[in-house]
C-alpha cells in the first residue's frame, strides 16, 4: 500500500466517523423526544461519549488528511473550487454542530443535576429542553451540510 | 477525495453504496455502544437493549439494503462482470458485505428476543442481547476491513 492509499483511508475512515456519530446523535435525539424522567433522559445520554469522540476524531481527521491529498496528489489542489467549497462547508458543519451541542448538553446536565437532588418525577422542564426546536433544527442542518460534503467529494464539481 | 475522477453516471451509484454504508456503520456503532452498556452492573440493561434493537432494525437493515443495492448498481456501471479475473478487493467487498448481512440478521434476532427477556425479567442481563452485541460488533470490525479494501484497493 502506497502512503497515497493510506491517507485516503485514514480520510475516508474519518468521514465515516463523522457519519456515525451524526447517526448515533440522531438515534439519540429520536428516542430522548418523549422523555422526561431524569433518570431515563441521563441514562440514554450515556451513549452520547462514544459520538463525541468520534465527532471530535472524524471532523478533524477528515480535515487534516483532506488537506494532505490535496497537496500530496498532483491531480488537485488545494484552492480547486471542490476543496474550497468542502472547506466551507466543514466551517459550517462545525458552528452548527457546536450549537446542537451545547443545546443538548443543556439538558443532559440538568438531566443529570435533577437525578442528583433526587427529584426522579417528570419534569416540564426537562421535556422542554430535549424537545427544543433549535436543537432538532441545528442538527438537522448539519446532517445536510454533511450530505452536502459528501456530495461534494464524490461529484467533485469542476474537478 | 473518495476516489480518482469518474464519469457523472457512476457518482450516483457511488454515493448511494457509500451513504448506506456510512449508515449502516453508525447504527452497528450505537447498537454496538448500547449493548456495551446493557452489560454494566446497576444500569438499565432493558432500555439500553432495547435502543439497540430498534436501532438495528429500523437504521441498520435498510441502510445495508441501500449499501448493498448501490454496489451493486456501480458493478453494474463498471462493467466488471466482464472482467475474467476481478480484483481481490472486489471480492474482499462482497464476502464482507454478505457474511455482514447475514450476522447483521442474527443480531437483529437475538437483540429483539433478548430486549424482550429483558423487559419482562425487569432486569439482569440476557445471553441474547449480549450474544447480539458481541455480533453488532463483529460485523463492524468487517466492515471496516471492507471499508479499507474499497479505499485501498489491495491487488
Amino acid at each position: 500500500m502506497s502512503g497515497h492509499d493510506w491517507l485516503l483511508f485514514l480520510h475516508v475512515l474519518s468521514a465515516f466517523a463523522l457519519v456515525a456519530a451524526l447517526v448515533l446523535y440522531t438515534v439519540l435525539i429520536a428516542v430522548v423526544w418523549n422523555k422526561d424522567v431524569p433518570t431515563d433522559v441521563a441514562r440514554l445520554f450515556r451513549i452520547s461519549k462514544i459520538g463525541d469522540v468520534l465527532i471530535a476524531v472524524g471532523s478533524i481527521g477528515v480535515l487534516v488528511f483532506g488537506i494532505w491529498l490535496a497537496i500530496e496528489d498532483d491531480r488537485y489542489k488545494v484552492w480547486d473550487g471542490w476543496v474550497i467549497a468542502a472547506l466551507v462547508l466543514w466551517l459550517v458543519m462545525g458552528a452548527l454542530g457546536s450549537r446542537t451541542g451545547k443545546i443538548y448538553n443543556a439538558a443532559r446536565d440538568r438531566a443529570r443535576s435533577l437525578v442528583r437532588e433526587g427529584n426522579n418525577s417528570p419534569n416540564a422542564e426537562l421535556r422542554a429542553l430535549v424537545q427544543d426546536r433549535r436543537g432538532l433544527w441545528f442538527h438537522t442542518s448539519g446532517v445536510i451540510v454533511v450530505l452536502l460534503l459528501l456530495i461534494d467529494m464524490i461529484f467533485k464539481p469542476g474537478a | 477525495m473518495l476516489a480518482a475522477i469518474r464519469p457523472d453516471s457512476w457518482n450516483y451509484a457511488l454515493f448511494v453504496h457509500v451513504l448506506g454504508a456510512m449508515i449502516l456503520v453508525g447504527a452497528l456503532v450505537t447498537a454496538g455502544t448500547a449493548q456495551v452498556l446493557s452489560w454494566r452492573p446497576g444500569g438499565d440493561a432493558g432500555a439500553y437493549a432495547r435502543l439497540a434493537f430498534r436501532t438495528l432494525l429500523f437504521v441498520g437493515v435498510p441502510a445495508w439494503f441501500v449499501m448493498r443495492i448501490g454496489a451493486e448498481w456501480i458493478y453494474s456501471k463498471e462493467k466488471w462482470a466482464d472482467v475474467p479475473n476481478e480484483p481481490d478487493w472486489l471480492g474482499v467487498g462482497y464476502i464482507t458485505a454478505d457474511l455482514g448481512g447475514i450476522l447483521l440478521l442474527v443480531s437483529v434476532v437475538l437483540a429483539g428476543f433478548g430486549a424482550r427477556r429483558l423487559a419482562r425479567a425487569d432486569g439482569g442481563s440476557s445471553i441474547l442481547a449480549r450474544s447480539a452485541g458481541v455480533i453488532a460488533l463483529v460485523v463492524l470490525a468487517l466492515y471496516l476491513v471492507a471499508l479499507w479494501a474499497m479505499t485501498a484497493k489491495p491487488g
